[in-house]
């Protein structure tokens, strides 16, 4: 590395400086104000929160064993005494199903989209980025993904694996992938060719600072949302494959799984039948509420 | 002129071309924009040099080719006697020659403070994060901006004469010896426009800089320039000293260039008949003298042979690219004493 010599501007030496630029508002500073501000970005925050806790700790929040079964009391309606949210199929306790589902549930929605991310958002950015040759080989790779429709796809994975939680989330990364590289690669590249890019290219700097600096923070919040749309698809996906056998196996509780086994009392109670599916709807909704607020308090130019 | 101090230019640049291919067209004909055609020039340390022109004579990209944003299809640039590409490297050029754009508000990244915007070359070059923003809050403060103020300002939060500060902060902090003033001040209001202007001059003394000046405004042109270089659809028409180029014009592409520039005495109309139509296709340039489709005195030797950049004796090194201006050029004013001015 070359050693700049300091700068013989003006009479502030460089400590000095530093503090002087520290005095004003920081950029996360800003972001916690506007955040505080943002009554519906804190309700889904707290919901999720609250939700995620219940499911850590469903033990204490639930009565009854989610495994405990028993003909006679099977699909009692919402309000039934000891079972206030009625009982399944089966005669389980729904509330200690919903609570003890969740886990899976969410763990199947978060991981394979958390990965996806990372995965399609590096090779992304990257295509973009560099364009020519590196991104013509990674968008026709995705290309290639993009062909199956992405249950098939996440069926043809389980089903060289095997069945399981963690063959699901594979499958499910797997099907993630290439539409997130899709949306990231079309985003850099719409930064690549600003000027602050070339700017930044002018001063000697690499790819990877490039896109630390410059490329990243444009670029990473509709990668973001995007996103957190694709969580509840990945709960409803891992659900169907729940149902084809092939992902989470009964007596498990998980939503999807509950949301297909229910299927078959849907002229008995409907409302039952509904509660995995009204489960789903929130965590989905909280998480792409919350993705919406967080972009825009962090969006600097709003 | 500073010409005489060292032995060897800072900057020189030879026969620098770059063609653009053109997308689309009739197949199996490949088309190019001869952007940039042969431009060979020397920069001195300490001056300033004016590079005028008219839009798509090739001035940005000339710009961009200095600083390796393009790559030339031929042609060398040496740096201090030390050719690019082979002595010096890009990352090497980079910390001595940098370039500030036209257009304040996209060279600036919406999502960085302006302090980090600046400390990213240094911290580029391997400075530790505290050290470079340090050095940003300094040179905040030598472009007249409080880094109090504006060291976590956004672009979006600033006008566009501030803006145009922090991006000329963000050329210095590399500490180059030569900067490329790409349009710098043509987007800012008259009054803003007129304080830049001398915020360069101001930091040209304090930091020794050389300056590369582009610029569509002959009168800023003037005003900032010790040496002048009027290019024509991607080449060179004219070069010298700001004083014998605007006071005694030789090129005719540089004369109507100057007699289209409006005058402050109303006595001084402007008489002489403008150029007609906008330059020729780039695409497909006229053979010989490329001015030779618009110039009043073109002849049969300008379409044949294309002129070469020749210097004036006795005119302080102005050269220029003319038959009339070659004795025995085969053009019927060579002979007289080129055009009288």
């Amino acid at each position: 590395m070359v050693e700049v010599p300091a700068v013989p501007v003006s009479p502030l030496d460089a400590a000095e400086a530093v503090g002087r630029a520290q005095q004003s508002k920081g950029y996360w500073q800003r972001v916690r104000t506007r955040l505080r501000q943002d009554k519906v970005t804190l309700a889904m925050a707290a919901v999720l929160a609250l939700l995620l806790v219940m499911v850590i700790f469903a033990p204490y929040f639930t009565l009854h064993d989610p495994y405990d079964g028993s003909v006679l009391r099977r699909l009692k309606p919402v309000g039934t005494p000891g079972y206030w949210l009625g009982t399944d199929e089966v005669g389980r306790d729904l509330w200690s199903r919903m609570l003890y589902g969740g886990r899976l549930s969410l763990l199947a929605g978060v991981v394979p989209v958390a990965s996806a991310l990372l995965i399609g958002g590096f090779l992304g950015t990257l295509a973009g980025y560099s364009g020519g040759l590196v991104n013509s080989a990674v968008m026709r790779l995705a290309d290639v993904l993009y062909a199956f429709p992405s249950v098939l796809l996440a069926i043809a994975i389980t089903g060289i694996l095997g069945s399981g939680l963690r063959n699901t989330i594979i499958a499910l990364t797997a099907a993630f992938v290439p539409p997130i590289i899709r949306i990231s690669e079309s985003v850099t590249t719409q930064a690549r060719h600003l000027d602050f890019v070339e700017a930044a290219r002018a001063s000697g700097a690499g790819v990877l600072m490039i896109i630390r600096y410059h490329i990243l923070n444009n670029v990473l919040g509709p990668i973001l949302v995007y996103a957190t749309s694709l969580i509840s698809i990945s709960i409803i996906l891992s659900a169907g494959l729940s149902f084809l056998g092939l992902g989470v196996t009964p007596p498990h509780p998980e939503w999807g799984l509950m949301l297909n086994s229910l299927r078959q009392a849907l002229w008995v109670d409907p409302v039952i039948c509904a509660m995995p599916g009204v489960m789903i709807f929130i965590t989905s909704m909280c998480f792409n509420l919350l993705s919406d607020g967080l972009r825009q308090a962090m969006d600097v130019r709003l | 002129m500073s010409a005489a101090t060292t032995s060897h230019p800072l900057l020189r640049v030879d026969r620098l071309t770059k063609h653009f291919p053109v997308r689309g067209g009739l197949p199996g004909r490949r088309q190019v924009v001869q952007a940039v055609d042969d431009v060979s020039f020397e920069v001195w340390a300490g001056e300033t040099l004016g590079i005028v022109g008219e839009s798509g004579c090739g001035k940005s990209t000339t710009a961009r080719l200095l600083m390796h944003l393009v790559r030339p299809d031929s042609g060398t640039i040496a740096f201090d006697g030390k050719t690019l590409g082979s002595a010096m490297s890009r990352r090497d050029l980079h910390r001595q020659m940098q370039m500030v754009f036209q257009d304040s508000y996209s060279s600036l990244n919406p999502r960085l403070p302006a302090a980090v915007s600046i400390a990213f070359g240094p911290l580029v070059h391997g400075v530790a994060k505290p050290a470079a923003l340090g050095r940003a809050a300094d040179l905040l403060q030598a472009v007249g901006l409080d880094p109090v103020v504006f060291a976590n300002r956004y672009p979006h939060e600033l006008s566009g004469g501030q803006r145009q500060r922090i991006n000329v902060a963000r050329a210095l902090a590399l500490e180059p010896r030569l900067v490329i003033l790409d349009e710098a001040v043509s987007a800012l209001d008259k009054s803003i426009e007129a304080q830049v202007l001398n915020l360069l001059l101001d930091l040209k003394d304090r930091f020794d800089l050389t300056y590369v000046f582009i610029s569509h405004d002959l009168n800023v042109v003037r005003f900032i320039s010790d040496r002048v270089m009027v290019m024509y659809l991607g080449k060179v028409v004219e070069l010298g000293p700001v004083n014998w180029i605007y006071r005694q014009p030789r090129h005719p592409y540089t004369r109507a260039l100057l007699s289209a520039m409006p005058s402050m005495n109303p006595r001084r109309r402007t008489m002489a008949a403008p150029l007609f139509g906008d330059p020729p296709n780039p695409i497909n340039p006229p053979s010989g003298c490329r001015f030779r489709t618009r110039c009043p005195y073109a002849e049969a030797i300008c379409a044949a042979l294309q002129p070469e950049l020749a210097e004036m004796p006795g005119e302080d090194g102005r050269a220029i690219a003319c038959h009339i201006h070659r004795p025995g050029s085969g053009h019927s004013r060579a002979t007289q004493a080129g055009l009288a001015a």
